[in-house]
């Protein structure tokens, strides 16, 4: 199935992706391309056949609630582009009202 | 100092077992095999680009800590003080770890993953991080955000991928031993394409806490070295329950060695009628083919079957391992880690402009295709249909499985390529991973074995092994390795030879 234009600019947006007009061109045409190949898959019967997530059958892993050791607040916000009061700090999130 | 000089003779020319009894009898130090292994990096990096960072002083001071366990008459494991090349896709404290991603070019990270403290605990030195296609994408290593690994045997060609840089050090002698990740083939194929060994465990066997994350239903580490019984030690020394990765197995059988020289004398070993179809080259077929007899001259039973949802395999892994890509790589938005983008009028343009930055054009197409496959009105008809897909690939090598021991097939579809070649074509890439994909989508376990080669370049042969069947694997691994009788010595070519 091929892709259109405005649905590359939509899913670019989705995956927080600021693309250049010639990225959306190229990813347009190979998406297609790509796309048409994985469209061999709906041909294939499957009604009936449960989807696997994961090639394990394990659900709900627990373990006893107790605190081990764990990093420090301080190396954990080391590795943070800027940080400020111990806190992640990034650009404005709320709009200002008008 | 002779016996850290390169050329025959030097240390880097031997396996890890074989330093190990080196060590033993006294005849050469921990710290004379990290000196031989860092003066081969120094003499043939610049042309391979193997190695993103080379951490000496560490690896002589681990190596030093290990000789002087040796000098108290500490016991200590078969791995202790042989060097290995550590794939940067595994976190280490301190050290810079990339995932061959600009976005992580200035993470260094505050803890070490498992792995590599199970690495550190057997003694193993760690002489530094290796390069690779970036977050593990690519079959080529070309997609790394930093430089192009070459491959030993032609250094116009690619070493594979995305383990590339791991499996280059340990064909060129950098290193005995390499630590790479296998989500589609990014562990066996380099090994094939570079002669080397290649693992893929069962998913599970090893801990994936401190990996940093591609597609984490299909996701394991392994190791990559010069023959079988280094591959078998170095997944026994890092395989193992980790309560800090809730897909860690608690009860695996953790001896993958002690039945190691059996042979495969009646093994049921199956011959995968899927696995030689997919236009692969005629020179490969023809080594693999030869494979097949002298397993069957040593004593294995073989027998054609087929797996028909092979076919379907690809395209079902094309659509999944981008589509989990598309949710782990969310995290790297600028805020808790590496790269941002400056001077941004808010947060969202923020996280635009940096992931615009900071990812490379494989990593924006497989973001883009995985949140596609996963949008609101495509996501039954393409991540829900490969999940079902998926189902069949389990069901039809589980049945397998009720015949024989082993599968067997070649491990890729042609050898190294030149450099470029594929670069533009990324379907073209994509079909590297043929032979390799069905495995990670069912969770067992598969070895590549050096099979001979064709036009001067090596082949890899597929031995598929049931879930936690991987000690069976490295019997008729062995077996086929000692009978064929390749030279495990290093493939450094004349034109990189220091």
């Amino acid at each position: 199935m091929p892709i259109s234009r405005a649905d590359v600019e939509h899913v670019a947006r989705l995956a927080r992706l600021a693309l250049t007009d010639e990225e959306l061109d190229r990813f347009q045409a190979q998406l297609s391309v790509i796309l048409e190949e994985a469209d061999k898959i709906r041909r294939l019967p499957t009604e009936g056949v449960p989807p696997t997530a994961h090639p394990l059958p394990r659900v709900n892993v627990w373990r006893d609630d107790t605190p081990g050791p764990c990093l420090t607040r301080e190396e954990a916000l080391s590795t943070a582009p800027e940080i400020e009061q111990d806190r992640f700090k990034v650009p404005r999130i709320i709009e200002e009202a008008p | 100092m002779s016996l850290a000089a390169p050329g025959p003779g030097s240390l880097a020319d031997l396996t890890g077992h074989e330093l190990a009894e080196r060590f033993a009898s006294g005849t050469a130090t921990a710290v004379q095999a990290t000196e031989a292994a860092l003066e081969r990096i120094a003499a043939t990096d610049e042309r391979l680009h193997a190695f993103l960072i080379v951490t000496g002083d560490q690896a002589l001071e681990a190596a030093g800590a290990v000789d002087a366990a040796r000098e108290r008459g500490e016991r200590l494991g078969p791995l202790a003080g042989v060097p290995l090349a550590l794939k940067d896709v595994l976190v280490t404290k301190g050290v810079r770890t990339t995932a061959g991603s600009r976005i992580l070019d200035e993470f260094v990270p505050p803890y070490d993953a498992t792995v590599v403290r199970r690495l550190r605990d057997s003694g193993v030195v760690i002489l530094g991080k290796t390069n690779m296609d970036e977050f593990a994408m690519g079959s080529s290593t070309e997609n790394s955000g930093f430089e192009t690994t070459r491959n030993p045997w032609d250094t116009t060609r690619v070493p594979g991928g995305s383990s590339g840089g791991s499996a280059a050090a340990v064909a060129a002698g950098q290193a005995p031993l390499g630590i790479g990740t296998d989500t589609g083939g990014s562990i066996r194929q380099p090994a094939a394409l570079c002669g080397i060994v290649g693992v893929k465990p069962t998913y599970g066997l090893v801990s994936r806490y401190g990996l940093i994350a591609f597609a984490s239903s299909l996701d394991q580490v392994g190791p990559l070295t010069r023959d079988v019984r280094d591959a078998a030690d170095l997944l026994e020394a890092i395989c193992g329950h980790d309560p800090m990765d809730s897909t860690s197995i608690p009860d695996a059988p953790t001896d993958l060695t002690s039945r190691l020289t059996d042979g495969v004398d009646g093994l049921r070993v199956g011959v995968v009628k899927e696995l030689f179809l997919e236009g692969a080259e005629p020179g490969v077929l023809a080594r693999v083919r030869e494979g097949l007899e002298r397993l069957e001259r040593l004593g294995a039973r073989l027998e054609d079957c087929s797996l028909p949802s092979f076919e379907y395999a690809l395209s079902a892994y094309y659509l999944i391992a981008p589509a989990e890509c598309s949710s782990n790589l969310a995290r790297y938005d600028g805020v808790r880690w590496g790269l941002r983008a400056k001077d941004s009028a808010d947060v969202v343009e923020m996280m635009q402009r940096t992931r615009q930055t900071g990812f490379g054009a494989e990593v924006k197409r497989r973001v883009m295709l995985g949140t596609y496959a996963l949008s609101a009105g495509y996501y039954d008809a393409y991540y829900g249909q490969a999940q079902k897909v998926r189902t069949l690939v389990r069901r039809e090598l589980d049945a397998a499985y009720e015949r024989f021991d082993l599968l067997v097939g070649p491990t890729a579809p042609t050898v190294a390529f030149p450099i470029g070649e594929k670069a533009d074509d990324p379907l073209a890439m994509y079909l590297n991973d043929v032979f390799t994909i069905p495995v990670n989508l069912a969770g067992n376990a598969a070895i590549s074995v050096p099979a001979g080669l064709s036009e001067g370049l090596p082949v890899g042969l597929q031995l598929i092994a049931p879930a936690l069947g991987e000690a069976t694997m490295f019997r008729a691994a062995w077996a086929f390795e000692q009978d064929l009788g390749l030279p495990t010595r290093p493939t450094v070519p004349e034109e990189v030879r220091p």
